[in-house]
């Protein structure tokens, strides 16, 4: 069995005034696999999600990227090879969107023109049309449009491993859904490994493969939809899908 | 006149060994100033004919310029009031004539703190003294003794103190006096300060801002009569005599030779406690420089008792009451002398004092030479204070603790009197750029600090978050994100330092710097608005230029997504 593309093992992440953001925290998410992490503000879900490019660092525990543990890692290289889409998109304003979303290439050293093509073609892929968007700064798009060159610059060096925080969180409901529908159509396409963090628990089931129920810094349950119905390992999750 | 010492000849000191010494390690400082004129095209010097030359701005910001001495030259400064300022032209103009040595005025420094610092740092060689205030306020001592008493004492002091030469005395006192309108004197029947005393707590004193806070000034003498004023306000000397003369104050501090006494129907009153000490005004120089220029010391020698009160009275009354230039007053009075002969082609300075746009056509080359040199020092202390105040508010941003303090700390410097702040360095720096720049640059660093702390700190966090989340370094996150986003508000810090340097800048004209400062500081000193405007219109002209100028910058400069708003 190959390793799991993500994976993290007795994970634990204390702050110094004895807050515990993380306890013992292991799962593994298996290439290709959408998995999402549910649970209140503060359960530790986005923690969670920034162990994987060393945005946070745990107290205790391994986390591996393919099999490596990051703590070993370079971390601007492994960052580059891994896409993240933030809740409110955090393009930077005083870039086009085109320049945007070349950022990870330019940090990867590609040539200008590879450069170019890379970003018009992602920004046909999430449904922006690039003669018409490429040249316009983050503000003059609305909030939907945001979040499309977000994913578009995720994507745009190609990475193994997509990290979502919140993505839709921001989003009108319409816009949210029509994010949903291209997200799943993506998905078909580009085999990634995601794990997708989000509040919202129907996102959740519509858009993973497995769901991760958080709470107070531990990881409850980890499995399938039908799974958490059907044999909910703790109250709090039937509690949660009732 | 009164008899005076007589002062042994000037050719005969000082003594051989020590002469030579001296020399060496002057001609040594001197040699380091000079060649920076040579390097890079660059001109900051004074000549003669009082033009200045800055070419080359871009390298004046990586070379420090020291006021470029050569070895041959000798600076004469002043005091800044009328007086002084003539006896200091009239050394310039009797060196100019007599010998071969290129002189160079540095007239109107503000006060006797700053002149004396001057040349004990060598940034003068010599300047007009009087023996009485080298005894109080410079030896701390009380006035003791006659004349000859007061300048025995401190030519010895200063001899073996700092190597400091008081030359034969000119001839005249030119002590403080106490004067209060002559309406006043004969309805109170005043005639000695002691008579003063008894109604003093019905007048208003209005005094020089230095005569306020000396001990041989107000305070001394304030112990000395038991004066008690039921006010007292610091005025500059020109605004004395005017709020004298229209009677909103009493009392005032005056000079002996002073010609406005007259004019403004002023009486002076007996020092019947002999509490002010002898006046007597003498050329105080370096021995430095009279080891090095002998022919300095018997030039000036030939000042020796030349002029009683009332030759001093009538000089004055022309600088003070005709409006006429120092220059042309000075070189009279050498040639009444019979000291000068020569005609000499008239100096650039001689303003006659009609309208406004007269003094303004008159003072045109003067204007622009002031302008250049007024941009040339606050570009210049601009310059260096970017270069550190940049970094410094990015290195604060980086560590953070502490940051808080250190731009309180910076913040404090704001709070200090621009002049105090000025004066504060020339202990250190002498008098010139040199101690200007460091105050400029001191003034302009704390807007420049914070803003680029603040800005950089403040850039947008989602942004930085994401670019750090997608492999950017942190040097990478600084040049590509933080500081374009902080660049609006570091300019606007630029912006705001650029202003309060060209403003405070002329203020560097009471140490010596020179700018649009100029005019106002002489202007001031003679009670000539005209003078005061021809400094004061271009400046504040070169204010909102500048203003303008970085406005523009600022909105050139800023990124062009952060404009949009839908």
């Amino acid at each position: 069995m190959p390793a799991p593309a993500l994976e993290t093992t007795a994970v634990s992440k204390t702050y110094p005034d004895g807050t515990a953001a993380l306890a013992d925290v292991s799962l593994a998410v298996a290439a290709g696999e959408t998995v999402a992490l549910v649970g209140e503000s503060g359960s530790g879900k986005t923690t969670l999600l920034r162990m994987f490019n060393r945005m946070a660092e745990p107290t205790s525990g391994t986390v591996r990227v393919e099999g490596l543990p990051v703590a070993e890692a370079d971390p601007f290289a492994l960052r580059r090879r891994i896409g993240y889409v933030p809740q409110d998109g955090g393009l930077l304003p005083h870039w086009r969107v085109q320049k945007n979303v070349e950022l990870v290439p330019r940090l990867l050293g590609w040539d200008a023109m590879r450069r170019r093509e890379r970003a018009r073609e992602m920004l046909e892929l999430v449904g922006l049309s690039a003669a018409v968007h490429a040249g316009r700064y983050p503000a003059e798009l609305s909030g939907g449009q945001r979040q499309r060159v977000a994913f578009a610059r995720a994507l745009a060096a190609d990475p193994p491993i997509l990290l979502l925080d919140e993505p839709f969180g921001a989003l009108d409901t319409l816009t949210r859904h029509e994010l949903h529908r291209q997200f799943l159509d993506l998905r078909a396409r580009l085999p990634k490994t995601m794990v997708l963090v989000t509040h919202d628990l129907g996102e959740a089931f519509r858009l993973a493969d497995r769901i991760g129920v958080m709470r107070r810094g531990r990881l409850l349950q980890l499995g399938p939809a039908e799974e958490l119905r059907e044999r909910p390992a703790d109250p709090y999750v039937r509690e949660l899908l009732e | 006149m009164r008899p005076h010492p007589s002062f042994p000849s000037p050719i005969a000191h000082p003594s051989p060994g020590r002469g030579d010494a001296t020399t060496q390690k002057t001609l040594l400082l001197r040699g380091r100033g000079f060649p920076l004129s040579r390097l890079g095209g660059v001109r900051w010097e004074r000549g003669p004919g009082g033009e200045v030359r800055a070419v080359g701005l871009l390298l004046l910001l990586f070379l420090l310029p020291l006021p470029a001495r050569a070895a041959d030259r000798i600076v004469i400064g002043s005091k800044n009031f009328e007086e002084s300022r003539l006896l200091a032209e009239m050394f310039a103009q009797l060196l100019e004539a007599r010998t071969g040595l290129a002189v160079e005025r540095r007239l109107g420094l503000a006060g006797t703190q700053v002149c004396f610092e001057a040349l004990k740092t060598g940034s003068i060689d010599v300047y007009p003294e009087y023996t009485g205030t080298g005894l109080v306020s410079i030896l701390n001592e009380k006035a003791a003794g006659d004349a000859t008493a007061t300048l025995r004492r401190v030519r010895a002091e200063f001899l073996s103190r700092w190597d400091l030469w008081w030359l034969a005395p000119l001839g005249f006192e030119n002590s403080w006096e106490i004067a209060v309108p002559q309406e006043l004197a004969e309805r109170e029947k005043l005639r000695t300060i002691s008579d003063l005393a008894r109604i003093s707590g019905r007048l208003r004193g209005g005094f020089g801002h230095e005569f306020v806070g000396r001990e041989d000034g107000l305070l001394g003498l304030e112990r000395t009569y038991g004066l008690r004023f039921a006010s007292v306000q610091p005025l500059q000397q020109a605004l004395q005599y005017q709020a004298a003369g229209d009677r909103r104050i009493d009392a005032m501090d005056a000079y002996t030779t002073d010609a406005r006494l007259l004019r403004y129907h002023l009486v002076v009153l007996d020092d019947d406690k002999h509490f002010f000490p002898p006046y007597d005004a003498a050329p105080l120089v370096r021995g430095a420089t009279l080891a090095r220029h002998p022919e300095v010391g018997t030039v000036l020698g030939l000042l020796a008792g030349a002029f009683d009160e009332d030759r001093m009275r009538a000089l004055n009354f022309r600088l003070q009451e005709k409006g006429e230039s120092e220059a042309v007053v000075a070189r009279d009075a050498l040639r009444e002398l019979g000291l000068i002969n020569k005609v000499e082609t008239a100096p650039e300075e001689a303003r006659p004092a009609s309208g406004l746009l007269a003094t303004f056509w008159a003072e045109r080359r003067a204007i622009g030479r002031r302008t250049l040199e007024h941009l040339t020092l606050s570009a210049l202390a601009l310059a260096l204070g970017i270069l550190v105040s940049i970094p410094l508010g990015l290195l604060l941003e980086r560590t953070r603790r502490g940051a808080e303090t250190v731009i309180r700390l910076l913040g404090l410097f704001q709070t200090v009197p621009s002049l105090a702040l000025l004066a504060f360095f020339v202990p250190f720096l002498g008098i010139g750029i040199v101690p200007a720049l460091a105050a400029l640059w001191l003034y302009a660093l704390f807007p420049m600090v914070r803003n680029t702390y603040t800005g950089v700190r403040d850039a947008d966090p989602r942004a930085v978050e994401a670019a750090t989340a997608l492999g950017m370094t942190p040097g990478q996150v600084l040049r590509l994100v933080r500081l374009p986003l902080a660049a609006p508000v570091i300019l606007a810090g630029i912006r705001t330092a650029a202003v309060i340097t060209v403003g405070t800048a002329t203020l560097a004209a009471f140490i010596g710097a020179g700018g649009l400062g100029e005019p106002i500081v002489t202007g001031l000193q003679l009670a000539n608005t005209n003078l005061i405007l021809s400094g004061a219109i271009p400046a504040a002209a070169l204010a909102l230029l500048v203003d303008g100028a970085l406005g523009w910058v600022e909105r050139a400069l800023r990124p062009a997504g952060l404009e949009i708003r839908r």
